[in-house]
């Protein structure tokens, strides 16, 4: 079926439920969420306030499910969301959110923003008004199996080349494994030495693990842009496999937005739980340290800095255990200035960096990300998220900043006790 | 009908009524809003003691931020100074708590009067500065609609002239009982149609998203 306002404003009618509406119920215009978010703080522009990108959804939830809404409805005095409006709204709902959550902090009645804006993007692309660059990377992963167009074939070329580099040969489609990896795509194409690295670790901790054949990518488009039709089928060819295999647990990449895909969204997007358990790298790495399967040598006495990905940390809950294992590695390192679950973005999160329309206020938005490493004085910095690590050196170059970014899994991996 | 008449009325039947729409609009409001229903989350919980995060949230989110009070330091100040002012002034100066009492029938200890009339003359300022802000700074301007002036409108009335009641100011007194509890009357009948309403959902948008950060692991 073609998009269409009126699809539009169905699909954003079955999105409203219980919070939604008591989110609307709550917000008293105080604009304290403007302050929070990157988008406001860069520019200054107060239709980046975060509460203001909900204003078509606010009206439809006025409209279809308050008494006085529907009343006013009624006597045609409302005014309905309409088609023009939605395309306006395109650039608040998507380019200028990455869906990092930060409003969701400061909100004096609790509101959880990013749970709204996630939810509008249904309506939004039921209505024909997404960005081209998630529409074609949404298509992409549907067709090709990955948003950056990396195949198969690919995909195997360069675990093949993180073979000869580190001289392990990388088990696929193992039935029975401990650990299914799955990956990210720009972790295959920009930063494959993810992949030699965690095939180091692995082998030193004994782990049981494989990749599969079929499908190696964790990312998912479709929460993104905002379906959760694709989105589903997108995590179930994961499900299908992992399940197949019979592994019994997936490893999701440092990648963020592929974590909160496939650990948090994904058992209600195909509507049941998993008959396998999700664990972060990071989360594995920390266990494998603390069982002492891992282990480590040398400290890095150079200054460095962990820029928290959002949604590994604020929305994901993986907070302690990058620091633990940075300072297993690391006599130097320092915090930057609101760290944890108050990061700012790196400016690329929530499909922004898919969305070429928004490339000009992203590396804008870096000015924050820019001033909070500079605070540090470091010149080394730690991510673990493959998407932040492209933007940050999007940002370093732009800015012509003087620091190098590294990955953490990589950082550990260079690390290990021959 | 002479001023004592309609006074008698409108603490009478006219409190009643307002009380009555009151009740009804906040029942139906919290049932059109809860029926909408929330999905189970089908994710394995970090935490599975997720609801007291929930509670935890709708507590903490009261508790000064160092965040919001460098970035956003007006609103911040004059929003606790309004909404503890208003707390005390309802259920701490005695001739209103008696009213209360006499409803519910628990007791407990007034303010004195010189405390509660400080804490009325700081609300009066508080809200006047948050009207002033609303209007001058570029965000809450951006923000605002008919509707949060008209809710200021029907909150700062009440206290306006109660302080004056209080001080004997403008009108005799019984003239200024008339006002005070009409404008009294009018808050409560608009609170469930306006967002005044916050004062009840607050505790369930603060309870969901604590409860849904709180299975992640995130304590917000």
């Amino acid at each position: 079926m073609s998009a269409s306002i009126e699809r539009g404003i169905a699909a954003f009618k079955q999105q409203i439920d219980a919070p939604i509406a008591s989110f609307f119920n709550s917000c008293v215009h105080c604009g304290m969420c403007a302050e929070a978010c990157l988008f406001y703080e860069s520019t200054k522009d107060p239709k980046y306030t975060p509460i203001y990108k909900l204003e078509p959804m606010r009206r439809i939830w006025k409209q279809e499910y308050t008494f006085w809404g529907r009343f006013a409805s009624a006597l045609g005095i409302s005014k309905p969301v309409t088609d023009d409006e939605l395309g306006e709204w395109q650039e608040l709902l998507y380019d200028s959110c990455t869906l990092c959550g930060r409003c969701s902090l400061v909100c004096p009645v609790g509101n959880d923003l990013v749970y709204m804006i996630r939810k509008a993007r249904e309506g939004m692309v039921a209505s024909g008004h997404a960005p081209e660059g998630l529409k074609g990377a949404t298509s992409r992963a549907l067709s090709m199996g990955s948003p950056m167009g990396v195949t198969p074939k690919t995909f195997k070329k360069q675990v093949q080349h993180a073979e000869d580099d580190v001289g392990i040969k990388m088990p696929f489609d193992k039935q029975g494994a401990d650990y299914l990896l799955i990956m990210s795509s720009s972790e295959i194409m920009e930063f494959y030495e993810y992949i030699g690295a965690v095939a180091k670790i692995f082998k030193q901790a004994n782990v049981s693990w494989t990749f599969s054949s079929e499908v190696f990518e964790a990312t998912n488009s479709g929460i993104q842009i905002g379906s959760s039709d694709i989105a589903a089928e997108l995590v179930q060819r994961i499900v299908d496999v992992a399940e197949k295999l019979q592994v019994k647990n997936v490893v999701s990449p440092e990648c963020g937005h592929a974590y909160t895909a496939i650990k948090w969204d994904g058992p209600n997007l195909i509507g049941r739980p998993y008959k396998f358990k999700v664990i972060h790298i990071l989360e594995l790495l920390e266990q494998l340290r603390r069982e002492g399967r891992i282990e480590l040598e040398g400290m890095d006495d150079e200054k460095l800095t962990f820029h928290d990905p959002c949604q590994i940390v604020r929305r994901g809950g993986v907070v302690q255990e990058p620091r633990d294992l940075l300072n297993s590695v690391s006599s130097h390192f320092v915090e930057m200035p609101c760290h944890g679950k108050w990061n700012w973005c790196c400016g690329g999160g929530g499909g922004v960096s898919a969305n070429d329309d928004a490339d000009e206020l992203r590396l804008k938005t870096f000015s924050i990300k820019k001033n909070q490493i500079e605070k540090t004085g470091a010149k080394k910095l730690v991510t673990c998220c493959s998407n932040c690590r492209s933007m940050i050196e999007d940002g370093i170059e732009k800015y012509e900043m003087n620091i190098e970014v590294v990955g953490l899994t990589e950082v550990i991996a260079d690390h290990l006790k021959e | 009908m002479t001023t004592m008449e309609l006074l008698t009325w409108l603490r009478g039947p006219g409190l009643s009524i307002s009380i009555t729409i009151m009740l009804i609009g906040i029942t139906v409001r919290l049932l059109e809003m809860l029926l909408l229903g929330r999905k189970k989350d089908l994710s394995e919980a970090r935490d599975s003691s997720s609801a007291k995060y929930g509670w935890r949230t709708v507590f903490t989110r009261s508790l000064p931020s160092m965040a919001c009070l460098q970035k956003v330091p007006v609103t911040f100040i004059t929003g606790y100074v309004f909404h503890i002012g208003l707390f005390l002034i309802v259920f701490f100066f005695v001739p209103h708590m008696l009213l209360i009492q006499d409803v519910i029938n628990i007791k407990w200890p007034g303010l004195p009067f010189w405390i509660i009339d400080a804490i009325t003359l700081l609300t009066l300022i508080a809200m006047l500065i948050s009207l002033w802000y609303r209007y001058w700074d570029k965000v809450r301007r951006y923000l605002s609609t008919f509707s949060d002036y008209f809710v200021w409108t029907i909150t700062f009335l009440p206290v306006l002239t109660g302080y004056l009641l209080y001080h004997r100011q403008l009108l005799p007194y019984n003239e200024m009982m008339v006002i005070h509890i009409i404008t009294i009357e009018l808050m409560l009948i608009f609170l469930p149609f306006t967002k005044l309403m916050h004062s009840f959902t607050f505790i369930f948008s603060r309870w969901y998203t604590g409860e849904a950060a709180g299975r992640k692991g995130v304590k917000i």
